[in-house]
């Protein structure tokens, strides 16, 4: 329904756009993106009319747009401005019904039931309609913002063109924003177009994204697309890294910001390891990138203290992560920076081990207890019951890991205890078989994410040999101390 | 529902333009009445409603009376009072266009133009034949048409969509350069000088009927074209980008306020020389009693504008009596304390706020 064709325009004589053509239909929330002086502004001034242009056809419903007349263009398009200037002190009403500006007919423009009824509609949908008697100058920001909304609204038109709402709006206000203009896209088949400044709110929200790049598109298409690392970091001149969205399949942005890389050369080893019957715990200098299934701080994340705890073996698992919680704050740990883990097994028999590869080191730090012990391949013949974790694994690595190796370090290590038990003959009491591990294990990989690159960490990778090493040699040792300690 | 705020609407409105009409009624029928020979207040109702509708006969009216009355101060009173509508419906409508409270029709130089064509005319006694004593009047209108058409072509080159800003600045050089020719004509006038300044203090003083019949067509032609664009004002008092969102065309509207307040300034000073502070102190307060509302404030600026003008120049007589001063030093010895006054509590309000 909106067809831009090989567009090119801008302020003065030079263009500023050059050959811009897209399509947007009904129903579509669409995006455009760029960085400062790519065009944005300029792009959405010719879609509203306001600035000429050059060259190319921009067609309405088949209609070029020069060929409406001001208040016909009204009627289809309206324009919620990034700020709008008020000198003189409207009521919220007043300002909202200048919306009907373009509906209005007739020398004397008479207001209609219509016009009354469509204010007090939007007044309410927008929220402003309880404030509709205030000055308008009285108003917050994001208030009158949503004021001017209703506005664009009252024109009731069927394409909304927005300039970076969300600026200077407060989170809960972008949100509410953005969330609204969806649903009313959806609900009322509409048109939005809107300018973002925001390349996460952008590909949180849109259909389709239009990346402008000096004044020329560089991609429209999809926001998983769009929003590329290597694209963006191109465009916009810098560092950014994409990851997904926790909840929603879209794709986010992280800027990565420069940090003076002094290199603290931190050792993680025994001298950082604190052992007392009560906990294992490990500090590091730094915050450290974590994967793990610990109690507290699973997950991906940072952290920078980790805690691996003695309990009873009747301790009651109810509500362990609180308790948990509740247990590292009266140590003096923080919960949100801290990795906790769970042990019945006598930490004494704690095994850790430091080995060096080429510009990187490892540290890898063992509990196991094997009274638990299952076979994986067999496992459905158990019952369900969580008891603490029996086989614990610290890996902490003075390096920089991808997000691959991380996940192929936990296969590495898993498989090496799988080994370890096997050749130890560890058997699954309730099927006869050899066991792999137990019921509940757990592990921590952690990383400095400074010094050397190690983009894999399969088997035979330098820190897969390592680590397959370090696993196996450390959950033999500690399944040999527990098993004598349970033979005296 | 509907209903009731119809009324609300209605009783709120109602009330400005009742209080805006006797204050009014009040300043006519004061200025009619004081003066060197007071006339009694009722006696110049009864004079006015036998000559308009003739019911009661003038002869039972002291012919003294009715003669100061019909020949004097009534004409007098009518073209202060068009002068000040004209002034405050043009401030009204220049202030909405470029968004500035502070501007006045002063702003564009479309006074300093009427001016130059004024004292054109009494600098080299101009005289156009057929029009004799018409001719520094219509000299003037032809003069403020000429510079606003100026204004907008200089602006125009500078930037084809003629922003306000561009406008504004665009008004100032032209009020400067056109004040210096004022200055140099003065200033190489010799006997002509004391009428000069006179005319540029301005008074409504010895017109007549004449000059009424001069300004009314300009202020019917002037007010009409302006109320009929009261939305438009509305709209692009937001911006004009905002306007032509909302379906205004910006620059067809924006010509017609344009010429339609030069009209009225144009027929203003021509009458009754440079008035100050009338276009710029009435919207103002129209718009902090009543609200910045176009269709509304445009009227009520008209009927407040003729009410404080008719008072002024009934100052201007009295004050120091016989002697008369002139109208200009009333309206800014009023206007800017006035003025100072709204301007320090807007900043403490905004200050509070």
């Amino acid at each position: 329904m909106l067809n831009v064709q090989q567009v090119s325009g801008g302020y003065s004589s030079e263009a500023v756009l050059k050959d811009i053509s897209f399509d947007v239909e009904k129903g579509e929330l669409f995006g455009i993106l760029g960085p400062n002086g790519s065009g944005k502004t300029t792009l959405l001034k010719m879609l509203s009319g306001i600035l000429p242009i050059q060259q190319g056809e921009i067609l309405i419903h088949g209609k070029r747009l020069q060929e409406y007349k001001a208040k016909q263009l009204a009627q289809i398009i309206a324009v919620l401005s990034q700020h709008s200037s008020q000198s003189f002190s409207y009521t919220v009403k007043e300002t909202v019904s200048l919306g009907r500006y373009a509906h209005q007919k007739g020398l004397f423009q008479t207001w209609s039931n219509v016009d009354e009824e469509v204010v007090q509609r939007v007044m309410k949908q927008i929220g402003v309609a309880r404030f509709q008697h205030k000055n308008i100058q009285e108003l917050s920001g994001g208030e009158k913002q949503r004021v001017f909304l209703a506005q664009a609204l009252a024109q009731e038109p069927e394409i909304l063109l927005l300039d970076e709402p969300t600026n200077h709006l407060d989170l809960s206000y972008q949100k509410e924003l953005l969330d609204f203009l969806k649903q009313w896209t959806a609900e009322n088949d509409l048109m939005v177009i809107s300018i973002f400044h925001d390349l996460n709110l952008a590909g949180l929200y849109c259909d389709r994204l239009l990346l402008l790049e000096n004044g020329r598109i560089n991609i429209d298409h999809i926001p998983n697309e769009v929003l590329r690392e290597e694209r963006i970091r191109e465009v916009y001149h810098t560092d950014i890294q994409k990851h997904p969205h926790p909840k929603v399949a879209a794709p986010q942005m992280v800027l990565l910001p420069k940090v003076k890389n002094e290199v603290i050369d931190f050792h993680l080893d025994e001298s950082r390891l604190h052992i007392s019957n009560e906990f294992i715990m490990l500090t590091s200098l730094l915050p450290l990138r974590t994967m793990s299934s610990g109690v507290i701080g699973s997950g991906t994340g940072w952290h920078q203290t980790f805690v691996n705890r003695h309990v009873n073996k009747d301790y009651n698992c109810n509500d362990h992560r609180s308790e948990m919680a509740s247990f590292l704050k009266s140590k003096g740990f923080e919960p949100s920076e801290t990795v906790g883990m769970m042990t019945a097994v006598i930490l004494e028999d704690v095994v850790y081990k430091r080995y060096s590869g080429e510009g990187f080191s490892i540290f890898v730090v063992v509990t196991a207890g094997v009274g638990n012990a299952i076979d994986a391949s067999k496992s459905e013949q158990h019952s369900f019951d969580i008891v603490p974790g029996t086989i614990n694994t610290w890996i902490f690595v003075t390096g920089e890991l991808t997000e691959e190796a991380f996940i192929q370090s936990i296969m590495t290590a898993t498989e090496a205890k799988v080994k370890a038990l096997n050749d130890l003959k560890v058997i699954d009491e309730v099927t006869g078989t050899i066991a792999t591990g137990t019921s509940t294990d757990s592990i921590l990989i952690a990383a400095t994410q400074s010094g050397e690159m190690l983009e894999y960490a399969g088997t035979i990778t330098p820190l897969g040999k390592l680590i397959s090493k370090a696993v196996y040699q450390c959950t033999t040792e500690a399944i040999l101390k527990s098993c004598k300690r349970k033979r005296k | 529902m509907r209903r009731l705020s119809i009324l609300k609407f209605l009783n709120n409105k109602y009330l400005a333009y009742i209080i805006a009409g006797i204050f009014l009624v009040l300043s006519i029928l004061l200025g009619i009445s004081i003066g060197t020979v007071s006339v009694p207040i009722f006696t110049i109702i009864k004079i006015i409603t036998a000559k308009l509708f003739g019911v009661i006969s003038l002869e039972t009216i002291d012919p003294m009376y009715s003669s100061i009355v019909l020949n004097i101060r009534l004409p007098r009173v009518i073209l202060s009072g068009l002068v000040g509508a004209s002034l405050a419906i043009a401030g009204a409508a220049f202030q909405g266009l470029l968004r500035n409270p502070l501007a006045d029709p002063y702003t564009l130089g479309v006074s300093s133009g009427a001016s130059v064509g004024a004292v054109l005319t009494l600098f080299f006694q101009l005289s156009i034949p057929f029009i004799g004593s018409f001719t520094l009047p219509l000299l003037s209108i032809l003069f403020s048409f000429f510079t606003i058409f100026l204004v907008l072509m200089f602006a125009s080159k500078i930037e084809r969509s003629l922003r306000v800003e561009t406008i504004i600045l665009t008004g100032i050089i032209f009020s400067s350069f056109l004040g210096a020719i004022i200055s140099l004509m003065i200033a190489l006038t010799g006997d002509e000088l004391r009428q000069i300044i006179g005319w540029l203090l301005g008074s409504v003083s010895m017109r007549g009927w004449d000059y009424i019949k001069i300004i009314l067509p300009f202020f019917i032609i002037g007010s009409g074209l302006l109320m009929f664009n009261a939305k438009e004002l509305n709209a692009m008092s937001f911006g004009e980008e905002r306007a032509q969102h909302l379906g205004v065309n910006v620059q067809k509207r924006k010509l017609l306020i344009l010429t339609a307040g030069s009209i009225l300034t144009g027929a203003a000073v021509a009458v009754s020389g440079t008035i100050g502070f009338v276009g710029l102190v009435i919207p103002h307060l129209s718009r902090l009693l009543w609200g910045p509302d176009h269709r509304h404030l445009l009227p009520l600026s008209i009927i407040t504008g003729s009410g404080f003008l008719i008072l002024a120049d009934l100052i201007s007589r009295t004050i120091i009596s016989p002697t008369e001063l002139p109208i200009g030093v009333i309206t800014a010895l009023i206007g800017a304390p006035v003025f100072a006054i709204i301007l320090l509590q807007r900043k403490r309000t905004e200050r509070s706020g």
